[in-house]
């Protein structure tokens, strides 16, 4: 089973989210998503000053197996991007949540419109 | 892909590979195990110890009667007689079978055991068409041969410096009959035919037995410390070690000529009139396959675009190299790129640098590219 921690936000895309002390937005993709995709050997993270729409393709995961795309889960300016998972891109297998990959500052409310752990433990267990 | 009129079918290791906590994908319609936690874990331990496949989806046919040789010599591109004069038994060979248009209908191994008595090993994705086009063939030739379809064996790959050594632990009374076999042989040991081949590059044997005792020989390789692998690491180290892969790398719609195979299509004897061989002496190659290596980080797939001094071109297949710790692909290219080239590969709108190597990037543990 994967794990998915109460406190976060996620999206049906596999996406999760935490609110920062400073009003920014960590993402990072779900151990579902990293288990699903295998051993995680590349990132492409977006720069930071970009404004991202909601649910805009904004990086990729990608695993020996496959290519994934990340989408942004609201809309929001990147402004910081997580240069320890580039450099050792395994971190995201060893622990999805501790290895966030960029932060956002919302730029909408479309935050309202996230998954609980709840909705989000049912819509893995319906795939 | 499986849907719900046509559920995967499962071969004699799938209760084994639950067991071991395989994550399990439909693989031309059979339920396979991807890998068993780290696909670049599977990959390590044949490149430095010893890993298992579950190979028992692809099928193998057991040809019999007074035209084999004949037939063979017909069907396939590769030429039969080779083995025949080597004088020794059981030895193997790799073959494209072709249509008349020199399209690859799939790529085989032949063992030969005499020359009224051969096994095919072909791939599972494949094997119906396959069997269909040899039935006709034999028809519209009238050939006195008999094929019989084998899906009561299992099979198993066994592959890495340390897999024979561990082979001959779980199993001691194979080791006699199979320590003298050379690379490309084999051997009917009681129940086991084992043969000196595999798909990594490394040493090793692939084993066929009985459906019945998959499941004891699978407990005796997890006891002599043999790793399970899963589809993800054999497509890396086949990959790593150059070898192509059917419906990726070549297909009906190319020339082995094209892909990399020529090595595979025998010419020699001119009365030899296989088919597709009038097709390929009409249409000499127009491409090539070389390796690519991607100079730095990002991960190279199959289609993306290859642009060259001399044109552009296509990977066929890539992935990343857990043994070089870079990106490689095989890419179909115009036929005067050299090795050694620095070429571009678009990836998602952008031209990364790369280059061109000569294939393999891997032999037996050692880097090559």
């Amino acid at each position: 089973m994967s794990k998915v921690p109460v406190e976060l936000k996620y999206t049906d895309t596999h996406e999760w989210t935490r609110i920062e002390g400073d009003g920014s937005v960590a993402v990072g993709i779900t151990d579902h998503a990293q288990e699903a995709l295998g051993d995680i050997v590349f990132l492409e993270l977006p720069e930071i000053g970009r404004k991202l729409a909601a649910k805009e393709s904004c990086a990729v995961v990608e695993s020996v197996k496959a290519a994934s795309d990340v989408y942004a889960p609201f809309a929001g300016e990147v402004i910081a991007v997580n240069q320890a998972v580039i450099d050792t891109p395994e971190s995201v297998n060893a622990d999805a949540y501790a290895a966030w990959l960029f932060k956002l500052r919302p730029t909408d409310t479309g935050m309202a419109t996230l998954l609980d752990a709840v909705a989000y433990q049912s819509a893995i267990a319906e795939e | 892909m499986s849907d719900a009129a046509s559920p995967s079918l499962h071969t004699p290791f799938h209760d084994a590979h639950l067991v071991a906590g395989a994550r399990m994908v439909d693989f031309a319609g059979w339920h396979m195990p991807i890998n068993y936690g780290s696909q670049i874990n599977e990959h390590h331990a044949v490149r430095r110890d010893a890993g298992m496949f579950d190979v028992s989806h692809m099928l193998a046919l057991d040809l019999e009667g007074f035209d084999s040789t004949v037939w063979l010599r017909a069907l396939i591109a590769n030429d039969v007689v080779r083995l025949a004069r080597t004088g020794v038994p059981g030895k193997a060979l790799y073959s494209c079978m072709l249509r008349e248009d020199g399209g690859v209908i799939d790529d085989l191994i032949v063992y030969r055991f005499s020359d009224e008595r051969y096994r095919i090993v072909v791939n599972a994705g494949t094997a119906a068409k396959d069997v269909a086009w040899m039935r006709r063939h034999i028809a519209n030739h009238g050939f006195n041969v008999s094929l019989t379809e084998r899906r009561d064996l299992a099979m198993i790959a066994v592959q890495g410096p340390k897999a024979r050594e561990k082979i001959w632990r779980a199993l001691p009374n194979l080791k006699a009959g199979s320590e003298t076999l050379s690379p490309f042989s084999s051997a009917q040991i009681g129940d086991i035919f084992i043969g000196r081949t595999g798909y990594t590059g490394e040493d090793g044997f692939e084993l066929t037995l009985p459906a019945g005792q998959a499941a004891a020989l699978w407990q005796a390789l997890l006891g002599a410390g043999v790793q399970p692998c899963g589809l993800g690491a054999r497509d890396t180290l086949r990959l790593e070690a150059g070898m192509n892969l059917y419906g990726q790398d070549m297909d009906e719609s190319v020339s082995p000529l094209d892909s990399g195979l020529a090595w595979t299509v025998d010419f020699s004897d001119p009365a030899r009139a296989f088919s597709g061989r009038a097709a390929l002496e009409a249409n000499p190659a127009t491409r090539k396959l070389l390796g690519v290596v991607l100079e730095k980080r990002g991960v190279l797939r199959a289609n993306m675009p290859v642009f060259t001094a001399t044109g552009a071109g296509e990977t066929t297949s890539g992935s990343f190299s857990p043994t070089l710790e870079k990106s490689i692909a095989f890419a179909r290219l115009p036929l005067h790129t050299n090795t050694g080239e620095e070429v571009e590969v678009e990836i998602r709108g952008k031209r990364l640098s790369a280059h061109t190597v000569k294939l393999p990037f891997v032999r037996h543990g050692k880097a090559l590219a």
